[in-house]
């Protein structure tokens, strides 16, 4: 050991200095640490923050997500046609192949007990497992594209369709004035004005939204949107009920009694100029297309206890073959999604602080 | 070339490794669950594969370190502060090896396959379980901040031992030449 008595014999000058420079050091990794993690940074956009945005217009509602609150869990598989596998070398498109699938249709929104013809959108989510332990999970939506391109102005509009306590409706003023300074919100405004609440889970398409690249054996990449197209027709008529608020998971019920249901996995490759990383511009409809096989739907569960309940769908959990574009809007939903996915498995798992699902009411 | 004042070359360039790759992972952490920006997705990948590498080293120092006792403590530290270091340097040594382990145990317990990166892919070290997963992730969370609290603690007294007491504790781990 060093000679005690030495150093201790000279004792150091400057000693306040010496204690400030400790403090400083401390005071310093501390003030930096509460910066990165958001502390010290009250303006930044958390994931936390987003989704309480989101969910507030639904009202949070225990166990359940904060988004995509209403759905069913569905079970099948995916064949694939073996067409895709030039693109991509993720296993499930070897032509032959057949991977297990769990899946789940919702409604948005935060509401559980919304009903189902309070939006025009219905979403289908699924969860690809494959062989090896690796899995690809995709959330899509049946609509041409999104109303915003960044999570910025994603927030910006729950904010401005916030319900006003006063009236219960979001304030016209508010939601007039996001639109008019969100110019790239004008091609979803012109879709959802044609959109209506379909009938049926079954006779929807629907899209990734946000691109992708497939990487093929030889390292190149291509840029993708997928569609899923169904094989069951659209009914003309003979929809719900008048007053019948949750048809879509009795009507999805009642057709996979009678037998499976099918969707065709349709792969859109953009063409040098598309944009690969705005998911409010729709690519033109004459893209190359590839039908990389059939998803067959066989079985529905409740979410209450099906195998979907707790699936967290975080489009960016990926198998090899198929990665991530810029698109700014899948860093955010990978975020989010976690902490909603976070909030509900704390409340299953009564961890303190968390309010029990069974509290939940209507 | 070990002298008894001073850790072992081998435990000293571990020692100031994997304090760059803690303090790293903790930054990366906190970061990458505060933001919704693409950085999220980048940070990410770089905490996995960080934090298994953390822990295979933590393993390797952790056997090194049983079976290379440590320069002793000057003898005229106050027993409190003795009893402090010690119980500090054991608490780094548990939570740089539970905390990879419970990273991992909790993304195994989401389901999650449990990748890093090149392709890599780790088996999963528990059954799948959404109430474990959510009580391993605030575990994770919790732990961390222990680490960084615990981080600063160890900075903190180590600065005293070179500034203040100036007898030959820092250097121990510098490697310099001790105050004389
Ligand atoms: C920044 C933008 C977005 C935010 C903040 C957001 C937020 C959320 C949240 C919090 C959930 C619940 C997640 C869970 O608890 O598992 C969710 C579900 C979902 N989102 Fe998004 N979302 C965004 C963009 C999108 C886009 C662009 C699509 C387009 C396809 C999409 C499709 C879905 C689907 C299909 C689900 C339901 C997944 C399921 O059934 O579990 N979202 N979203
Ligand atoms: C020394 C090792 C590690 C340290 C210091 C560390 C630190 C952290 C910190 C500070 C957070 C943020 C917690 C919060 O505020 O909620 C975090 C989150 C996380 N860590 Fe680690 N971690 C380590 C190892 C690992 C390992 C080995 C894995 C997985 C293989 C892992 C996976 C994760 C995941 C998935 C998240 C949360 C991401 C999310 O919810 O979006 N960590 N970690």
């Amino acid at each position: 050991m060093t000679d005690e008595t030495g150093a201790r014999s000279r004792p150091p000058t400057h000693t306040a200095w010496r204690w400030a420079l400790i403090g400083l050091a401390v005071a310093g990794f501390a003030a930096a640490f509460g910066y990165v993690a958001g502390w010290l940074a009250p303006g930044r956009l958390t994931p936390h923050r987003l989704v309480n945005a989101v969910a507030a217009n639904g009202g949070e509602h225990a166990g359940f997500r904060r988004n995509h609150a209403k759905g069913v869990c569905v079970a099948g598989r995916f064949e694939a046609s073996g067409a895709l596998a030039g693109f991509s070398t993720a296993p499930l498109f070897a032509a032959g192949t057949s991977t297990p699938v769990v899946g789940r249709f919702a409604v948005p929104g935060s509401n559980p007990y919304a009903a189902d013809s309070s939006v025009p959108i219905r979403s289908l989510a699924l969860r690809f497992d494959l062989p090896d332990g690796e899995q690809w999970r995709t959330g899509m939506n049946a609509m041409a594209m999104f109303p915003v391109a960044t999570p910025q102005a994603f927030y910006a509009l729950q904010l401005a369709t916030h319900a006003d306590p006063a009236t219960g409706k979001p304030d016209p003023a508010k939601t007039k004035a996001f639109f008019e300074s969100h110019p790239e919100t004008a091609p979803f405004l012109a879709w959802v004005k044609t959109a209506k609440p379909s009938a049926s889970y079954a006779s929807e398409t629907y899209r990734s939204i946000n691109a992708f690249y497939l990487r093929d054996a030889a390292g190149d990449r291509h840029a993708v949107r997928w569609a899923m197209v169904p094989e069951q027709p659209a009914e003309g008529d003979g929809g719900p009920a008048a007053g019948d608020t949750d048809y879509l998971a009795a009507d999805l019920g009642k057709r996979l009694a009678a037998g499976p249901l099918r969707w065709h996995l349709q792969m859109v490759f953009a063409v040098p100029g598309d944009a690969v990383d705005d998911a409010t511009r729709a690519w033109p409809d004459d893209r190359r297309m590839v039908d990389a096989g059939t998803l067959v739907l066989t079985s529905s569960q409740p979410q209450a206890d099906g195998p979907c309940r707790d699936v967290n769908y975080d489009p960016t959990i990926l198998p090899r073959g198929i990665e991530t574009s810029d698109d700014p809007l899948l860093a955010a939903r990978s975020a989010t999604y976690a902490d909603s996915y976070l909030r509900r498995t704390s409340e299953e798992a009564h961890v303190p602080g968390t309010k029990h699902p069974g509290e939940d009411k209507r | 070339m070990s002298r008894s004042d001073t850790f072992h070359p081998f435990a000293r360039v571990l020692h100031w490794l994997m304090a760059l790759m803690i303090l790293t992972m903790l930054f990366v952490g906190a970061g990458m669950v505060s933001t919704v920006e693409t950085k999220h997705d980048w940070l990410l990948a770089i905490h996995k594969p960080l934090g298994i590498t953390i822990f295979v080293l933590a393993l390797i120092r952790l056997g090194f370190r049983l079976t290379h006792p440590a320069p002793p403590l000057p003898v005229d530290m106050p027993l409190w502060q003795k009893l402090a270091a010690h119980a500090s340097h054991w608490l780094l040594y548990a939570l740089m090896i539970a905390l990879p382990l419970i990273g991992w145990g909790m993304l195994s317990a989401g389901n999650y396959p449990v990748t890093l990166g090149g392709g890599l892919l780790l088996p999963p070290i528990l059954p799948s379980d959404p109430l474990v997963f959510a009580w391993l992730r605030e575990a994770h969370r919790y732990l961390a901040w222990l680490f960084f609290l615990t981080f600063l603690a160890h900075m903190g007294a180590a600065l005293m031992h070179g500034l203040i007491r100036r007898d030959g504790v820092l250097q121990s781990m510098t490697g310099g030449r001790t105050p004389d």
